[in-house]
């Protein structure tokens, strides 16, 4: 019985969940198809904090009983924030990053570098951990520019939060091609997708 | 030249109209009910279950009377159901041991705790044709006699003191369960994946394989050790309890090959065994599959590859019967424009065969000549 | 102390599970019988389901040794609160979503101090004694189908 802390974690799934899931999982899809843009989702879950609705959603849609999923310490110390997990999703606890299908992690300062997951195999390269990155915002940030496959020429994003030198660790994983990780920014109601395919140009007059 | 062409809407549409007239039949006949199909066709609906590799009664039936009893479009159908349900989980692997059992027989002990027991077999039975089948002649209660609480341990398990029969398997104790629904087939590949693919493999194939051991293409003395039918419990961990539920009782058939083995470099002389374990009551396809688990043991136990059988991709990669009639099936899909090419290929080839036959001709004589 | 507590609490969870067994098994007008003569029924809201998905059922290799997927079941599960704050689960094979339904209440009423005894002696064991009933006739058929070996003639004995 101790599994589970509060009866909180059967509420706040999907309300309708087949056209829910459907829905975010098409929006998920686009997000991925044209890196960059701000795909915009309105099906919601409630989730215990630091769960936003929208990270709830996406983590609704994506995860089941056959994706190991890698939780930030934070997240993982929340007993209601895994509870709900659990009896939403099914998903099972990965012990590491290597092992994950999925990540969820609910700030930038608590994205491990990005080698520490599931990179996929030169033979089987999707074998690797999908990062669903909770953000405070999609917009107002530093600019970065992105260019790749499903960007016509330049596309330019400005998240807030991304944790420090970001920006050299997206290179790397660039460099690994067709191994690697794909992300997804998420932030209020939206989610940028950056596929590992995308690259982050350096900006005018500045550094990348 | 290629001509993209189009059309045939309107007659597809009638052909599946006519299909369900003719699946349908005569009007004044009474309709299938499904009911009646679980409960009077249901060796029929065990394998759709059991090659559907989806355990349900209720949607095998449905899927047999929607293919007009045709047993692989049946499966066919089940599969693709499957595919469009989310798995909530893993079951606790089933407990055959403590099976409520239906039949339970072994041909190489007489006298094995719990008897031998018969069961609703068609064993012994003078395979005549059965008149009074054709109407509806009342059928008796079947006789009963006190069970008591007679245990019936596993053959295997009566054996396993001596060390005169391997064990169950030897795979490491963490040895993650592969899912061929889930991955895609590598070889070699472990016994458990190869075992979930016999399980739901056609038993025809099976069949015809497990008989050309015994006709001495990779020939491995089997005994039927043990072959067991009945209803086992199936129980799932859920997570948000944290504790296993029972989810109900699904019914299984499982055989124990027991093989004489004369030892090899890698293991001593003993009995080995080859292992069947399929959905439903289907004792031939359990019997097939254990003996076809054992020939695929070959390099395991050191033995030489010489037969069909023992090759583990050929059995695995043509073992599936949907995949097969997919891959076979599709030849009847229109191939105008690769028969066109083939065509076109032919001619070229025919004109330069009888070209140099002419020059061939020319030559002969040329030597004829010369003699 | 602690000890004591635990045990309880595994006693109490054994007897839910064993309930929840019989209720897995339950036919579905069983429990919608149950259910519709209940009084003061409580209002019920689902919180999941009824949905219908898979479970991949696991065999062992050789019967005892290593897991193995055989294949897959239907599964029906469903997750209720009771107006009482009260939340039952419940998980059944095949597709009968309004039986898995009526299992969850009942498992919610279970759980509940006041209404266990009532759920226990009115539901689930009348349940439990037909199955029992119906495994012990088919053990008897099969029984009646178990060979008895006599021997005719001992070749030693001339």
């Amino acid at each position: 019985m101790s599994a589970v802390a509060s009866q909180d974690v059967f509420r706040g799934g999907f309300a309708n969940p087949d056209f829910d899931a459907q829905m975010v999982f098409r929006q998920i899809m686009n997000a991925l198809a044209r890196p960059g843009t701000v795909c915009m989702i309105d099906a919601f879950t409630e989730p215990p904090a630091p769960l936003s609705p929208c990270t709830g959603a996406i983590a609704a849609t994506l995860f089941d009983a056959d994706t190991e999923i890698w939780l930030d310490p934070l997240l993982l110390e929340r007993q209601e924030v895994v509870g709900w997990l659990t009896f939403q999703t099914a998903a099972p606890l990965a012990e590491t990053g290597f092992d994950a299908r999925f990540a969820l992690v609910s700030s930038g300062d608590l994205l491990p570098p990005l080698e520490r997951f599931a990179q996929g195999t030169q033979e089987y390269p999707d074998r690797s951990t999908t990062i669903i990155l909770q953000l405070d915002s999609l917009e107002g940030g530093v600019p970065l520019v992105l260019a790749g496959p499903g960007i016509k020429d330049r596309h330019v994003i400005e998240p807030v939060g991304l944790p420090p030198r970001f920006v050299e660790q997206w290179a790397a994983n660039n460099s690994h091609y067709p191994r690697g990780v794909d992300i997804i920014l998420v932030a209020d109601d939206g989610l940028i997708g950056l596929p590992r395919t995308t690259r982050i140009e350096p900006t005018d007059g500045q550094e990348a | 030249m290629y001509v993209a062409v189009k059309g045939g809407e309107a007659a597809i549409d009638n052909a599946h109209r006519l299909l369900a007239d003719r699946r349908r039949g005569d009007r004044s006949v009474p309709a299938m009910q499904i009911e009646q199909i679980i409960e009077q066709l249901g060796l029929a609906v065990d394998r759709v279950m059991s090659e559907g590799s989806l355990y349900d009664r209720e949607l095998a039936a449905l899927a047999f009377k929607q293919a007009r009893g045709d047993m692989i479009e049946a499966i066919f159908i089940l599969r693709a159901y499957r595919t469009t349900l989310p798995r909530f989980g893993y079951s606790e692997p089933v407990d055959s041991g403590t099976m409520q059992i239906e039949r339970r027989i072994s041909a190489t002990y007489k006298d094995l705790p719990g008897g031998q027991l018969l069961g609703p077999t068609f064993d012994y039975t003078h395979r005549l044709l059965d008149p009074g089948l054709m109407g509806d002649e009342a059928v008796g209660t079947p006789p009963r006699r006190e069970a008591g609480d007679r245990q019936a341990p596993r053959v295997s398990d009566i054996l396993a003191h001596e060390g005169l029969i391997e064990n169950d398997s030897d795979l490491p104790d963490d040895h993650p369960a592969g899912d061929l629904t889930r991955e895609p087939l590598e070889f070699p590949m472990a016994r458990d994946v190869r075992l979930q693919a016999l399980s739901r493999g056609d038993e025809g194939f099976l069949l015809a394989l497990g008989y050309s051991t015994q006709r001495g293409f990779a020939r491995s003395h089997p005994f039927a050790g043990e072959i067991r039918i009945g209803e086992v419990e199936v129980e799932i961990d859920v997570p948000e309890l944290g504790f296993s539920v029972c989810l109900g009782r699904i019914q299984v058939t499982e055989c124990q090959m027991v093989n004489q083995f004369q030892g090899s470099s890698k293991s001593p002389p003993q009995f080995t065994r080859g292992y069947g374990l399929v959905f439903g009551q289907s004792e031939r396809k359990a019997m097939a599959m254990s003996l076809v688990d054992r020939s695929l043991r070959a390099s395991e136990l050191g033995e030489d590859i010489t037969a069909p059988a023992q090759d583990e991709e050929f059995v695995i990669s043509h073992a599936d019967n949907v995949q097969a009639t997919g891959f076979v099936e599709h030849l009847k899909l229109p191939h105008y424009v690769d028969f066109q090419a083939e065509l076109d290929l032919v001619r070229r080839m025919r004109a330069e065969f009888l070209a140099s036959q002419a020059g061939d001709d020319v030559a002969d004589n040329g030597v004829e000549a010369a003699q | 102390m602690k000890s004591e507590t635990d045990s309880a609490e595994v006693t109490l969870q054994n007897a839910r599970r064993a309930a929840m067994a019989v209720l897995a098994r339950a036919e579905a007008s069983e429990l919608q019988k149950a259910w519709n003569e209940w009084p003061d029924q409580p209002d019920v809201q689902l919180l999941r389901g009824p949905e219908t998905g898979l479970v991949m059922v696991r065999g062992r290799i050789g019967g005892g040794g290593t897991p193995f997927n055989l294949g897959e079941a239907t599964v029906t599960r469903a997750t209720v609160e009771l107006s009482n704050g009260q939340v039952g689960h419940a998980h059944a094979l095949g597709t009968d979503k309004e039986k898995v339904r009526h299992a969850a209440i009942i498992d919610a009423l279970w759980q509940d101090e006041t209404s266990r005894p009532a759920v226990e002696d009115q539901i689930v064991e009348p349940i439990r004694q037909r199955l029992d009933r119906q495994d012990s006739t088919r053990r008897d058929e099969t029984a009646a189908t178990r060979v008895d070996f006599f021997t005719m003639v001992r070749g030693e004995d001339e």
